[in-house]
């Protein structure tokens, strides 16, 4: 629905990126989707095996939208993270190996086994992992938010969550509020066409990025298949939560490839419209426009690829958590321990 | 020492603690410029600001969800539920994202939700709910509930003060009819059970405003020696004080003011059926609202909550058994 403006903004946006981004930018954003998608393809191969319990759910071909936005953010920022979003895990610090012994439940895994897939985010890299019950991040996100303007800082938080998301009470009670408080955040709608079955039209009856105007700030509609317009967005968006203009609305406009967990097979989904997207594959296009540039994609990808074989190694060889320690940690007995910053890569934060 | 209503010890506590720790903010409907539904906070935007006394958008999912957005990133939330029925539409981001935080991701969430709890003045169903038993329910959520006005400003300052979030439950009924010698200052209250009247022939065991309703009952019961134990914490639930008054006393009336299936009374039953068994002089004794919204018209209320009449009387049944 949104492709013409799309096609409208995607030259302003594709200049706007280029000045923001070096060439070593640009490889770490191919770097952080090709990790992702490793990963994923690994960890759906330790499904097959019977090693990752439960389900297993995956972010094929929405890389860039997670990788795009976390990489505009600072090292002081917040995030939650969605579960097709590992490639912001992956930006802000959090190593391969505790990514896939979290997916088979390992006590090495980020949540040490308490919970499973895309369930998680380090305290350390400045995340807060997700609830299944979508969109709750955006009023913890809100509320970093309103911590931060209410000490005076210069920070922002970023929360993702899907076109299914926007039906429910919670993402209207966010968008008000950070309205209403004028605060610094961002929120990355990733539509990603369906919510587990059910197709957009069933969803909402106009374009849920118009919304932001009705709460009084700006929306966006941004080619979530393109990993620089992702970060140009994002990174305009930080621009003016830092300078005091509010909250954003970026709509990221994308597909998921694969179905909504290992179980489901999409019979649902026009076959037309998988081969369509696929022409738009977000890896693919970075990959184009790095060899362009002259850069040794293959280089790259062979150290990614090496770096998952040795994190599958390590993850496979740590342990499982130990049954008597299921009921501890309820509760916090000592001091609370903060939300520390996370690695922010991007050459902008270094100049 | 001062003498302060149930009502005006919250205050206390909460004007203390916004003036120690710069962290402290209030969030609520109306509680800014107001001074909230009941007054809790009458006077306090003048003192911190705006900023520290928010008056947010009529949204309890939101006041609950972004709370705890700012707890973990360092700050203090007391959030306001006018009246802790609409705890209801803040349900999901206490029990869900709050009360698994730290077991999942060791991310403390040190939010206090005040809860406006209870029945007695024609409230109907929708201002007149106990709904702690809901919380006792859900994992990393602790649930206190005082029911003086010397315990109603320890529990709190025990309250923000802790890492956990935690649900107060403060019993409308009893802000203005009940007041009491409170310390200066900032003091803390452990989360464990006082004995409010020691006793040895039988033990009623309440907390909030019930405890109130079981001092009244049994003052004097045809000259028996009755204890009144006051558990002033649901979660964590003080086991010892339940099981040592039990040893002591041998039989066990319980008051719930809340809708008695699953109401804390039943977890404090089953714990001295499985634990205490051998102590018991007689059969275990619960006097709850029964399972009915908390209805308007005051003869259906009365018949609903738990009268002093009715503890009395099971207490001489149970007496005389």
């Amino acid at each position: 629905m949104a492709t013409t403006k799309i096609a409208e903004t995607a030259l302003a946006t594709e200049e706007s990126a280029a000045a923001h981004l070096q060439l070593d930018d640009r490889v770490w954003l191919l770097r952080a989707m090709l990790l992702m998608r490793g990963l994923e393809e690994r960890a759906m191969m330790l499904y097959r095996q019977g090693k990752v319990p439960g389900s297993f759910y995956d972010g094929y071909g929405q890389e860039a939208v997670s990788a795009g936005a976390a990489f505009a953010m600072g090292p002081e920022d917040r995030l939650c993270v969605l579960h097709r979003d590992l490639a912001a895990h992956l930006i802000r610090g959090v190593e391969p190996a505790r990514v896939l012994a979290q997916y088979m439940g390992r006590a090495t895994g980020v949540t040490h086994g308490r919970d499973g897939n895309v369930h998680f985010g380090d305290r350390k890299v400045g995340c807060v992992g997700m609830v299944s019950m979508l969109p709750d991040m955006m009023l913890v996100a809100t509320g970093m938010a309103m911590a931060f303007k209410i000490r005076g800082e210069r920070r922002c938080a970023l929360t993702w969550f899907g076109d299914g998301s926007t039906s429910r009470g919670d993402f209207h009670e966010a968008m008000n509020w950070a309205g209403v408080q004028n605060l610094p955040v961002i929120f990355v709608l990733e539509n990603n066409q369906y919510a587990y079955s059910t197709p957009l039209d069933k969803q909402f009856a106009v374009n849920p990025v118009e919304r932001a105007a009705a709460y009084g700030f700006v929306g966006e509609t941004v080619d979530g298949n393109d990993v620089e317009a992702m970060f140009e967005a994002t990174r305009a968006a930080r621009e003016r939560a830092l300078a005091g203009e509010g909250p954003t609305l970026i709509e990221a406009v994308t597909m998921r490839m694969h179905g909504h967990a290992a179980h489901d097979d999409m019979k649902y989904v026009p076959k037309e419209q998988v081969e369509e997207w696929r022409k738009r594959d977000p890896i693919d296009r970075q990959d184009a426009r790095l060899r362009e540039l002259g850069f040794d994609v293959d280089v790259l990808r062979a150290e990614v690829k090496a770096t998952i074989d040795a994190a599958t190694e390590e993850a496979l060889a740590s342990p499982m958590p130990d049954p008597a320690t299921a009921t501890d940690g309820v509760f916090c007995e000592g001091e609370a321990e903060p939300l520390d910053d996370g690695q922010a890569p991007w050459s902008g934060f270094h100049s | 020492m001062s003498t302060l209503t149930y009502l005006q010890a919250i205050s206390s506590a909460l004007r203390d603690e916004l003036r120690a720790d710069e962290r402290v903010l209030m969030m609520g409907e109306d509680i800014g410029v107001f001074g909230g539904a009941f007054k809790v906070t009458d006077g306090f935007i003048e003192e911190f600001g705006a900023d520290r006394v928010m008056d947010t958008p009529l949204a309890e999912s939101g006041i609950i969800g972004t709370a705890i957005g700012a707890a973990v990133v360092g700050m203090r939330p007391v959030c306001e539920m006018q009246f802790s029925d609409f705890i209801s539409c803040g349900f999901d981001q206490l029990v869900n994202v709050a009360g698994k935080m730290h077991y999942r991701q060791g991310l403390a969430v040190p939010i206090t939700v005040r809860l406006p709890s209870g029945g007695g003045f024609s409230g109907g169903p929708f201002h007149s709910q106990n709904p702690e038993g809901w919380f006792m329910h859900a994992p990393g959520i602790k649930v206190v509930a005082p029911s003086t006005a010397e315990d109603a400003k320890g529990l709190l300052h025990s309250a923000i003060r802790d890492p956990n979030p935690v649900c107060y439950m403060e019993h409308k009924h009893l802000y203005r009819r009940i007041k009491g010698e409170v310390p200066e200052g900032v003091f803390e209250t452990p989360f464990t059970a006082r004995v409010a009247r020691p006793g040895s022939d039988l033990v009623v065991i309440a907390y909030g405003a019930m405890v109130h309703t079981a001092l009244e009952a049994t003052d004097d019961l045809d000259g028996a020696s009755v204890e009144v134990l006051d558990l002033r914490s649901l979660v964590p639930l003080d086991e010892d004080a339940i099981l040592d008054s039990v040893e002591r006393c041998s039989k066990v009336v319980i008051i719930d003011e809340a809708n008695v299936t699953c109401a804390a009374g039943a977890q404090v039953a089953a714990l001295i059926a499985e634990r205490a068994f051998e102590s018991l002089d007689g059969p275990v004794v619960r006097v709850a609202s029964p399972d009915v919204p908390i209805p308007f018209s005051p003869p259906l209320e009365q018949a609903v909550l738990p009268t002093v009449e009715r503890v009395r009387e099971a207490c001489r049944e149970l007496l005389a058994y």
